[in-house]
């Protein structure tokens, strides 16, 4: 096994151990060590994934050279790579460009605990994508839910608090969920290790007699995630909890947290219980259901809203529709869809969410639409930034978005029923993300009558991170091809 | 898949348990009772897992008198599972105590919808 194979662990042990660092030094020294933590990470998940895409294939790293059933595994190829490689890099500009929020949201003397969060927060997202263990990956989630609360409390007001105790208490129960499936995979397999309990699965999907237990098992892991990434009718928490805390927690949230738990869906599906029994057992038909749903409510609830993050919150919904639809549709086009809407989301709202900030900062930190009328004149770069996220998100061609789109009503074709569901849908969310989004363009770039433009000045941190954020995403928009191709490559080998 | 229930009666006064712990943490509206009930169903899971592992007439799995063989012993691994879970509630209780706290003082008021009610009203 070559040296790179160590990549994914020393990925998930340095974001750990920064969280350590962090917690003893003062605020300028711990966003400089976690910045620096970060792209250590980005590097080294960057150069993993420039060699499995020259030599696709999958290592299986045993923790501590245990062999199967007793050791842990860490399992990965070109698809986590490419992911890890996707959290790294939105984490640290997310962080880069949030950082004066950050310094004045967060009270002084608890910043440095703010990045430890944040590298605990990290440290679990790539645990989620390497693991080849299910109990491990209960553990990591339940590390995600504490520290995504905690980011989002960073802030301390009334708001945050009350945001983060809905949060917490439909974590907990999502978690609670999962782990009773896993007991039950446990019980019924007898294994935890991802291939072990897969053939078992398999072997005993033929015996006939397992079809409710396994049901059981699918159908509360499907909850059990949904509740955890917020899709219809689970989402009630994600609005306060994304539209009050603090810009960049904001951006963390939405653009990885949710990915993490349906990227851990998606390997349950795929690895444990193989799409071929889950599509015979109809899991995915509640999934599309409710996407389907997520999709359209999403979006109406974001037109009705009058606060600028709440409204970028609500279009995560449906964005999160958007995800599930192409998981459940039940077949692989659908799943590899699934896949590079994560990346466009992730990599979109982000930047999304960091706009939004740099607009209400320059209109005294008011987020309604009253107050943001002609702020693109007073901060033009968040305007720009915040003009290609939606054209993205709604799906204009040569944007991310369009691509996603495009691929998720591709993989819909062929599938009888589900397809005229599907494209309709597809269909009308799209007018209804154009209503909100160009609504919201109109306000912003629309001028006060005798108003006199004060310029707010950016700070270069977050100019840096903004035009970052706008190459890649254009990037994306332009060359998605190759990104597909990593994907479907890492699919086949995800099995 | 009558008579396994009596069979299995453990597992099913788990599934019992967890029930209510879960119903009591989504609609009870005290944010000390949505713990208790976050406590029940974890427990409950805990329960699961040890009726799970147990196998009727063995030992707990620690090696007296150099007896190495397989047979002897309960699973050890359902209990090893049952450690882990209880680490990882103890931290969410924790943390979720701590925040319920900070709630109290701030709203003087364990109701979560008054508390939201509250909240919804300030600026942010």
């Amino acid at each position: 096994m070559p040296f790179i194979a160590n990549f994914p662990f020393f990925c998930i042990l340095i974001t750990m151990f920064g969280g350590i660092l962090t917690s003893m030094v003062n605020n300028k020294w711990a966003f400089r060590i976690n910045t620096v933590i970060i792209t250590a990470t980005l590097v080294l998940n960057g150069t993993l994934l420039m060699f499995l895409i020259k030599d696709p294939q999958y290592f299986t790293y045993m923790m501590g050279h245990y062999p199967a059933p007793w050791g842990n595994e860490i399992r990965f190829g070109p698809l986590e790579a490419l992911m890890g490689t996707v959290f790294s890099f939105v984490t640290l500009f997310s962080l880069i460009s949030g950082k004066t929020e950050i310094f004045e949201d967060v009270k002084t003397k608890n910043i440095h605990y703010f990045y430890i969060m944040i590298n605990l927060l990290l440290s679990s997202l790539f645990a989620l994508v390497y693991t080849n263990d299910l109990f491990t990956a209960y553990v990591f989630v339940e590390i995600n839910t504490i520290a995504a609360c905690a980011i989002v409390m960073a802030k301390e007001n009334g708001k945050t608090l009350a945001a983060t105790m809905r949060y917490l208490i439909m974590s907990l129960l999502g978690s609670g969920l999962f782990l009773l499936s896993i007991v039950l995979v446990y019980g019924i397999t007898g294994q935890l290790l991802m291939v072990p309990a897969h053939e078992a699965i398999v072997k005993l999907f033929q015996t006939g007699s397992y079809q409710v237990p396994l049901t059981v098992v699918l159908g509360l892991v499907c909850v059990a995630m949904a509740i955890k990434s917020a899709l219809f009718p689970f989402h009630t928490w994600l609005s306060h909890a994304h539209g009050s805390a603090t810009t960049a927690s904001s951006a963390i949230l939405s653009g990885l947290v949710l990915k993490g738990y349906i990227i851990m869906l998606i390997k349950i599906i795929v690895r444990v219980v193989g799409l071929d029994i889950v599509v015979q057992l109809k899991a995915v038909n509640i999934l599309f259901v409710m996407a389907v749903l997520a999709m359209i409510v999403g979006s109406v609830k974001a037109i009705q809203e009058n606060h600028i993050k709440r409204m970028i919150a609500f279009s995560s919904v449906a964005q999160m529709g958007y995800i599930y639809l192409g998981i459940g549709l039940g077949n692989m086009a659908g799943l590899i869809a699934a896949c590079f809407h994560i990346i466009v989301h992730a990599i979109t709202k982000p930047m999304l969410f960091s706009s939004a900030g740099g607009l209400a900062s320059a209109s005294h930190h008011k987020k309604d639409w009253g107050h943001l009328r002609g702020a693109a004149y007073r901060n033009p770069l968040a305007a720009v930034a915040f003009l290609i996220g939606s054209l993205s998100m709604i799906g204009i061609p040569f944007f991310a978005g369009f691509g996603a789109k495009y691929y998720l009503s591709m993989a819909a074709m062929d599938m009888g029923a589900k397809m005229w569901v599907a494209l309709f849908a597809l269909a009308v969310s799209t007018v209804l993300n154009a209503l909100y989004y160009i609504r919201a363009i109109a306000v912003i770039f629309s001028k006060n009558e005798g108003e006199i433009i004060e310029k707010h000045k950016n700070s270069a941190s977050y100019a840096f991170a903004m035009v970052i954020f706008i190459i890649v995403n254009v990037a994306l928009g332009l060359f998605y091809q190759p990104v597909m191709d990593v994907i479907t490559i890492g699919m086949g080998l995800l099995i | 898949m009558g008579p396994n229930l009596f069979v299995n009666y453990y597992e099913a006064a788990a599934m019992v348990l967890f029930g209510i712990g879960f119903t009591t943490m989504l609609l009870h509206p005290n944010l000390i009772k949505k713990i208790i009930g976050l406590n029940i169903m974890d427990t409950a899971i805990y329960l699961f897992l040890a009726a799970k592992g147990y196998i009727e007439g063995k030992l707990a799995p620690i090696i007296v008198n150099g007896d190495l063989a397989m047979e002897t012993y309960i699973n050890p691994i359902p209990s090893s599972l049952v450690l882990t879970g209880i680490v990882v509630s103890v931290s969410v209780t924790a943390i979720s105590l701590s925040l319920v706290q900070r709630l109290y003082r701030k709203y003087n008021t364990l109701n979560i919808d008054e508390i939201m009610f509250k909240a919804g009203q300030e600026a942010d």
